[in-house]
């Protein structure tokens, strides 16, 4: 393999692991606050690249998707707030369940607003045919945009989260949510404040990633299982965890092709899955006892 | 006031009893099944809304024969099941004279068997070569045959020096079928494949395939063999990655909506396709000529969106079942053989020629080879400059 074919590889491995990485965050960062797994997460993106793809013969690029990540943001409040929220000690089966079902409800009513056809952004820089060279080989400057903006939102993340109140809080609520009660954090409100980041994380990296992979009704659920496998990958409720996975998954992906068919792709993501979950259920960067302690 | 709505209702009831045996009896009852929802919607839609218009219109000139035509469109949202329920509804309970469709192929092999039973033609607007050849007594089709687009493809790799080649295709059956000809075809027109992968067809990024035929330098082109959307996405990660070999796409590129959705990447796609994409530059007296221009701009003027070639598909089978009920009458055998002696009619994708051995009725000579240049579809060849390559920027 040259060095071009490798570097290429790697920029489409990287492109795929940072969005992977970002759902796998999503699901996280709602996982740490109520312990299930969001299944609408997928949407949240699918969300976020239609909206701002409407908005854009009335606003500018930039404008349009921020009010695309807010009205996300806004959505993902209101799926908790009407949803989740007055649920009296749910188990985490049911609550899991009712995602799934929203997942399914916007993804249908999205069908209906926006119809069957695949539709994407402009390129943010150049157009379909602008290429940059790095290292012999070719990518496109959106897969840099791709790459920035997931490396942006993490840092932005674990800042929010180490340094801010509100994200020690949010912290407090998922290492012990009883405690945090007695401490006086409205844990409810960090719930609905866990859903609306990751809506808007979702919406963001849904934006980014629509002028490469182009947007429709039905990407959620594929993205929410390679999602999903990437955040089981890394040990659920980690988020740097959840960045090293993805990556993972995305380079293995990409190599894949070289001496797979490419029919094969999303098969490996799949066997990874299963073989994580058989050999090292509590994830590659958990710990068996913390994962013990967990309900789920 | 009771006893006069009573005895209107009375009066609408004898009116009714006068009036719809009669209207019944004066009607021609046409089935469709069509996907107009679902996976494939963007073969069935357009097809649908076709045939609506062209009813409208038969029924507005006085009908066929003096009778009017009733259509009736089942949505199989692309769904084989679906479309034999609907088929065995048509026939059975509905007693069509003729079904138009299905979109796909893959319906079309499901419901072929019911159609020879019932004795009831068909004319399906699906591509697959597989549905009229062995040829079926009551089964016809209007798209032209898969392997004339490949051969069609071959013919103008080899006028541009072209010998080896990869292959791409989706694994829909539409792209299985396709990839089959291609390999198929290709050593007897001496064309060497050197690279050919499938993908799935929800791909919505193709970069490190690209870089994986890229890097057998023997490849001289690309042929891709799919549908929306992966057609558009090949065309994107191949000029990404810097790479300006001739693609060359299936006659399913065409829609000027996957033009849009490849924007500049587009360029130079080389593709088989009906005249109806090219029609405004056909020379005038060319016998398809007039029929397209007038679709087109009824379509464009009563849909508000761009005529596809998908459309047309729908467009032939409606003319070639109302020429053969119009010389036939409403009996079904009598349809059957008078679409058999259809000769010389010009429809969207060509001139159609029916015969005992052909239900088809399309030769190679349908097809044009159309580029892309300045975002619109332009006859190959015919072209000024014709663009060999994309200069990168």
């Amino acid at each position: 393999m040259t060095v071009e074919l490798f570097v290429q590889y790697l920029f489409a491995g990287i492109t795929y692991g940072a969005i992977y990485a970002i759902v796998a965050i999503g699901f996280n960062i709602i996982y740490n606050t109520t312990g299930i797994i969001n299944f609408a997460q997928g949407e949240f993106v699918m969300l976020g690249g239609m909206i701002s793809i409407s908005l854009l013969p009335y606003l500018p690029l930039t404008l349009a998707i921020a009010v695309a990540v807010l009205v996300t943001m806004i959505f993902g409040a209101l799926l908790e707030i009407c949803f989740i929220r007055w649920l009296e000690s749910p188990s985490v089966l049911r609550m899991i369940i009712i995602t799934i079902g929203l997942s399914i409800l916007t993804r249908e009513a999205a069908l209906h607003i926006w119809g069957e056809s695949i539709r994407s952004l402009p390129y943010f820089v150049g157009n379909e045919i602008t290429t940059v060279a790095i290292w012999g080989a070719r990518i496109s400057p959106q897969v840099l945009w791709v790459i920035g903006a997931c490396g942006l939102m993490v840092l932005f993340l674990s800042l929010f989260f180490q340094t801010t109140s509100v994200g020690r809080e949010m912290r407090a609520c998922a290492a012990n949510r009883k405690a945090a009660i007695l401490c006086g954090i409205n844990t409810r409100n960090m719930v609905t404040l866990s859903f609306v980041l990751s809506a808007g994380i979702g919406a963001l990296a849904g934006c980014v990633m629509s002028p490469i992979t182009s947007t429709e009704y039905s990407i959620g659920t594929g993205l929410a299982i390679k999602g999903f496998t990437v955040a089981i990958l890394g040990g659920l409720g980690n988020s740097m965890a959840a960045v090293g996975a993805g990556l993972l998954l995305g380079i293995l992906e990409a190599f894949s092709i070289s001496v797979l068919p490419l029919a094969f792709k999303d098969a490996i993501a799949i066997a990874i899955l299963l073989v994580i979950l058989f050999v090292r259920p509590h994830g590659l960067f958990g710990s068996a006892t913390a994962a013990g302690l967990k309900e789920f | 006031m009771k006893y006069r709505s009573i005895k209107f209702i009375i009066a609408l009831l004898i009116a009714s009893l006068v009036f719809i045996p009669t209207a019944a009896a004066d009607t021609v009852k046409i089935g469709a099944i069509l996907a107009v929802t679902g996976p494939a919607s963007f073969l069935g839609g357009p097809e649908a809304r076709t045939l609506e218009m062209l009813v409208e219109q038969t029924n507005a000139a006085g009908g066929i024969n003096g009778k009017q035509v009733e259509l009736i469109i089942k949505d199989s949202g692309g769904n084989p099941e679906k479309a034999i329920s609907f088929a065995k509804q048509l026939i059975e309970e509905e007693q069509v004279v003729a079904v138009l469709g299905p979109s796909t192929s893959g319906e079309t092999m499901k419901i072929k068997k019911i159609f020879e039973q019932a004795q009831t033609p068909l004319i399906s607007c699906a591509a697959a070569e597989v549905i009229v050849n062995p040829v079926a007594q009551y089964v016809f089709k209007t798209p032209q045959k898969d392997s004339y687009a490949a051969q069609k493809i071959f013919q103008t790799m080899k006028d541009k020096g072209i010998s080896k080649i990869a292959v791409l295709a989706g694994n829909t059956g539409f792209g299985k079928a396709g990839k089959a000809q291609l390999l198929k075809i290709a050593p007897t027109m001496g064309i060497e494949v050197v690279e050919a992968e499938v993908y799935d067809k929800k791909s919505k990024d193709l970069s490190a395939v690209i870089a994986k035929i890229k890097a057998n330098k023997d490849v001289q082109a690309v042929v891709n063999w799919s549908i929306v959307p992966a057609q558009a996405i090949v065309a994107k990660n191949m000029r990404q990655a810097g790479w300006d070999v001739p693609l060359f796409q299936s006659h399913g590129f065409g829609n000027i909506k996957y033009v849009e959705a490849a924007g500049a990447a587009a360029e130079g796609i080389i593709f088989p396709a009906g005249r109806l994409l090219v029609a405004d530059m056909l020379p005038d007296g060319h016998p398809q000529k007039a029929l397209l221009t007038e679709y087109i701009q009824a379509y464009e003027g009563k849909y508000q969106e761009a005529a596809s070639t998908f459309g047309g598909h729908a467009y032939d089978a409606y003319i070639i079942a109302t020429a053969a009920i119009e010389k036939a009458g409403t009996d079904k055998a009598k349809i059957r053989d008078a679409i058999e002696q259809i000769k010389d009619l010009p429809g969207t994708g060509g001139i159609f020629s029916f015969s005992a051995e052909d239900h088809n009725g399309l030769d190679i000579d349908s097809f044009e080879m159309i580029t892309v240049k300045g975002g619109k579809f332009v006859p190959y060849g015919n072209a000024l400059a014709a663009p060999q390559n994309v200069k990168i920027q």
